[in-house]
């Protein structure tokens, strides 16, 4: 897990089944995102306009858990393009709020939480055609590709970010304190 | 006073007959993770994280229900140890839905802070998702079967200090979980006295006050050492 640095690394952030909240202690960086931005390329994620996962990508960090064919399919491709694979936030580490869906089956899904819900149901079946299929079950990123480091919370406020970017900038593990280790 | 010696982690230590190595090790500033552990309550043995080695045994021990004995020679932070505990955290966070995010007790969990502390930032395992239920029947409190760990220590409180034996277990294994009054709704109770003892013991957010929303459900932990204090003080 070692990224030589003679030139600046290639950075890359997703969002899957997620809030964007993740992102948004990301941007919480603040004026570190000046320094930052000397020392990486960042090469995809929402904060840019890339529309496919490049290849050779030092460093990407995953917020959201894994929920449809979709978050599956462009996971994998992050694996076998990313030398270090972080999962950022508790619904890349644990599933989280996204997995709370898993204790009830996906095809009663929409019924239950939109039409027998409270208020309109915003879904018609032409939508649900239109959208990627559900998993049956929501799952944390290293159940379906071996994962290098962990940053948990929800979010993982911005020092945790920090801390974790800082060890991987210098090549080392990420080892994060136990205050910024906690889930939620 | 008789006083027993013995090694923990290679240092003399003492004690008193009668004491357990989770007693000893304490007094002399040794911590042993433990989470059904709780001071005032007859130990139970069920979490499993206490459990230590003790040379010239092939088993490990849990600490609380081990009596100090001379000369033992005790180790409660091996590696093996240390895995083994992470193990038990990580399986507890699997078998129901600790989503701590949403947790009333959000900052302010045991098994919350016991996983930062042992360093568990993922979960190996499968997470079962059980679909469990809530009762909210009762006025004052909630239990939220989610994040309960079968720890009893909300048995233990309701039965021996408070004593009305509203709390038990039903159901073996993964099934089990805490009834009241032998599976009624809390709120059906006749027996429970609405102390409230059970929800300020309890280590996760399985019991909480009613109205309490994520984050904001802080226990008092010394509650019970206040009472017992308190009844030894008027002699009953």
């Amino acid at each position: 897990m070692t990224v030589v640095s003679a030139r600046k690394l290639r950075l890359a952030t997703v969002w899957l089944g997620g809030c964007s909240g993740c992102h948004m202690s990301l941007l919480d960086l603040d004026e570190r995102l000046m320094e930052l931005q000397t020392k990486v390329d960042l090469v995809y994620g929402p904060l840019v306009d890339a529309k496919e996962f490049p290849r050779e990508v030092d460093v990407t960090l995953v917020e959201g858990a894994v929920a449809n064919v979709d978050h599956l399919e462009l996971l994998e491709t992050i694996r076998g393009h990313s030398a270090i694979l972080v999962s950022l936030g508790d619904c890349a580490v644990t599933g989280n709020v996204t997995a709370l869906r898993n204790g009830g089956k996906v095809s009663d899904l929409l019924t239950t939480i939109y039409r027998a819900g409270p208020g309109r149901s915003p879904v018609g079946p032409e939508a649900v055609q239109a959208l990627p299929a559900l998993l049956p079950k929501v799952l944390p990123l290293h159940h379906v590709v071996d994962v290098d480091a962990f940053i948990p919370g929800c979010p993982p406020d911005s020092e945790r970010i920090w801390a974790a970017l800082g060890a991987l900038l210098r090549g080392e593990p990420v080892a994060l304190e136990e205050n910024q280790r906690t889930f939620g | 006073m008789s006083v027993v010696t013995l090694y923990i982690n290679d240092r003399l230590v003492s004690g008193r007959v009668g004491q357990t190595l989770l007693k000893v090790a304490r007094e002399n500033g040794i911590e042993i993770p433990t989470l059904c552990y709780l001071e005032g309550l007859e130990p139970w043995g069920g979490c499993r994280l206490c459990m230590v080695e003790v040379e010239g045994q092939g088993k490990l021990q849990a600490a609380c229900l081990t009596e100090a004995r001379e000369g033992l020679a005790v180790h409660t932070d091996s590696e093996r140890l240390l895995a083994w505990r992470r193990m038990i955290v990580e399986l507890l966070l699997a078998e129901r839905n600790h989503t701590c995010a949403v947790c009333v007790v959000n900052g302010h969990c045991e098994l919350q802070a016991l996983a930062a502390k042992l360093g568990v930032d993922h979960v190996r395992y499968d997470y079962l998702h059980p679909a469990l239920a809530m009762d909210v029947s009762q006025e004052r409190f909630g239990l939220d079967h989610n994040r309960c760990i079968l720890c009893t220590r909300c048995v233990r409180t309701c039965s021996e200090i408070e004593g009305a034996c509203t709390w038990a277990i039903s159901g073996r294994g993964i099934t089990s979980r805490v009834t009241a009054d032998l599976d009624r709704p809390w709120g059906k109770s006749t027996t429970c006295t609405d102390c409230g003892k059970c929800v300020q013991m309890c280590p996760t957010g399985a019991l909480y006050k009613k109205g309490a929303t994520v984050g904001e459900m802080v226990r008092e932990k010394t509650h019970l050492q206040q009472v017992m204090e308190r009844r030894q003080r008027s002699g009953k």
